[in-house]
């Protein structure tokens, strides 16, 4: 049985051999390993001839586990342990019963069977081993090309990913800018709606520049007259008056200033630049620009426009202009409502719009109320959305309560509630933090 | 001849006494003031009799022009005062109101104060 051994040790180095066969590593080893077989199958003649069985098996044994150790040490080797490390039972037995041998003869001799059957199963079990390796060997190699498979997967689906994210980016690019000129669509719309009140509100002021230039020209005129009477103290007189008509004509000059001014700055982008602002002032220039506005249109309307602001308000820290535009959305709106109903209600209709500005607790209030058209509860939820409007296309953007939400309620961290009642009345409540 | 000016802005006041300083000093016109057509309609209640002629704008915050000349056609007709509506909106629509509702004369902002004058000068008379 001793044969055994020396022919597992030649079928490991032909295998080594045959593996190696292709690898950078063969040109080095394959003579070496020629000549190893070779001496594995002569070391056996040699031995068995000049030994008995019992030296045989053990330096069988010894010659395989050196093979092991050498395997596991050679650097060169290390991929190809897994060839080795099946001999391990056979070198078992190999040194068991080639010690039994030497030893214990007689008991070797009685059962020598079995320890031949555990020879040749040892033997046997080197070659099944290396078949299930062959087997895991080939299911890694099929996982392996799986995975490789898989990333190339992964990395396709990566890019379509990150092209998607790049066409996503630039739709919320071109989102974005939409958005922002639908703002500013929204207010130019607003700024044309303004136009003839604002054309009115300096007509005002204007009429009082040239009616008091010219009364104050004439008075000079007056002046001299009296200068050359002699009567000073007339003469004194005018010129007080000439003094307190330039102060006017100061006054009311500023005061178109300031419309076109107040008109400018709601044209133009929002600065988002929060200022110390005086609410009622606001609230009534905007008023009687939305009114003005309206009564330029539609030369049959007339409302009666009713004020309560409350003079303790504090200054508030606020963008003037987006609160504005928020005002002038809501006396649009509020002049909308109560023309559609002067159209269907009797004569007896007092269509009327009320401002009331208040301060409650650490915030101040604002209500702007109308007896209009009222909003139907169906829609009352829906009145905030973008592009949402009740009128005919081309007449309202559906941006304004919108807009105005957005102003209140993100930029002022305010709230805007509604109450209404259906043809009775509406009523906006803003309601903003001091 | 007393002559009630209706409008809202305040500065019609020294404007009107200072385009009328000859004619006042000669108490040829004599000027009273409201700023609205409430405080017109109490002016009225307490000495329409006095009042010859009335000057009112028409857009004025709360009650209307249109509305205080309706109420003083209604109120007061004997002797009914003379009403001259004044408006910054000069259109068809707003003449016929104002002439339907029993308007003496309609003139148009900016105000031409000869003209007035010369209208005055003829009511006058």
């Amino acid at each position: 049985m001793g044969f055994f051994y020396y022919l597992a040790a030649f079928i490991i180095i032909r295998r080594l051999n045959k593996r190696l066969k292709g690898s950078s590593l063969y040109p080095k080893w394959h003579s070496l390993l020629n000549v190893a077989s070779v001496i594995a199958i002569l070391l056996f003649f040699g031995i068995h001839a000049a030994f008995n069985d019992g030296v045989v098996d053990l330096a069988g044994a010894a010659l395989l586990a050196g093979m092991a150790y050498y395997a596991d040490k050679e650097e060169d080797l290390k991929d190809w342990r897994i060839l080795f490390e099946p001999t391990y039972p056979l070198i078992g037995v190999g040194v068991i019963t080639g010690l039994i041998e030497l030893l214990v003869n007689s008991f070797y001799e009685k059962y020598d069977t079995y320890f031949q059957i555990a020879v040749t199963a040892a033997f046997v079990w080197i070659f099944a081993r290396w078949a299930a390796t062959k087997k895991q060997e080939e299911q890694l190699k099929v996982s392996i090309e799986r995975r490789a498979e898989l990333e190339v997967l992964v990395k396709e689906r990566t890019i379509e990913l990150q092209k998607q994210k790049t066409e996503l980016e630039e739709t919320l690019k071109e989102l974005k800018t939409t958005q922002s000129q639908l703002i500013q669509s929204e207010k130019m719309a607003s700024l044309g709606e303004l136009t003839a009140g604002i054309a009115h509100e300096i007509q005002n002021p204007l009429n009082f520049v040239n009616n008091f230039s010219d009364v104050s020209a004439e008075l000079i005129d007056e002046m001299e007259e009296e200068l050359n009477k002699g009567d000073t103290a007339e003469a004194l007189a005018i010129a007080a008056d000439i003094k307190q008509n330039l102060e006017k004509i100061r006054h009311h000059g500023q005061r178109a200033d300031g419309i076109v001014k107040g008109m400018l700055q709601h044209s133009r982008a929002s600065s988002n630049v929060k200022e110390p602002t005086n609410i009622n002032k606001l609230a009534d220039e905007y008023l009687r620009l939305a009114y003005h506005g309206l009564r330029a249109k539609d030369k049959s309307f007339n409302a009666d426009l009713q004020t309560s602001f409350d003079e303790s308000l504090p200054l508030v820290e606020m963008v003037p202009q987006d609160i504005g535009r928020v005002l002038l959305n809501l006396f649009n709106n509020a002049f909308y409502a109560i023309q559609k109903k002067q159209l269907i209600a009797g004569p007896d209709f007092k269509p009327s719009v009320s401002i009331i500005t208040a301060k409650k607790g650490k915030s101040i209030e604002i209500l702007v109320k109308d007896n209009g058209l009222g909003i139907p509860d169906n829609i009352k939820d829906k009145i905030l959305q973008p592009f949402f409007t009740t009128k005919p296309t081309g007449e309202g953007t559906g941006l304004g309560l919108s807009l105005s939400y957005d102003i209140v309620v993100k930029a002022h961290n305010g709230k805007i509630d509604v109450n209404s009642i259906e043809g009775e009345f509406t009523e906006f409540k803003i309601t903003i933090p001091v | 001849m007393k002559i009630l000016v209706v409008d809202d802005e305040a500065d019609v006041q020294p404007l009107f006494l200072q385009r009328f300083r000859r004619e006042i000093r000669e108490h040829e016109f004599d000027f009273d003031f409201a700023l609205s057509g409430e405080e017109a309609l109490a002016y009225l209640h307490e000495r329409h009799t006095e009042i010859v002629l009335i000057l009112s704008d028409i857009n004025m915050p709360g009650m209307s022009g249109l509305e205080l000349l309706s109420r003083i056609r209604h109120e007061y007709d004997t002797p009914p005062p003379m009403v001259m509506m004044i408006t910054a909106y000069g259109d068809e629509e707003n003449h016929r109101q104002a002439m339907d509702r029993g308007a003496n004369d309609f003139l148009t902002k900016p105000l031409d104060f000869n003209l007035l004058k010369e209208k005055l000068k003829t009511f006058n008379k």
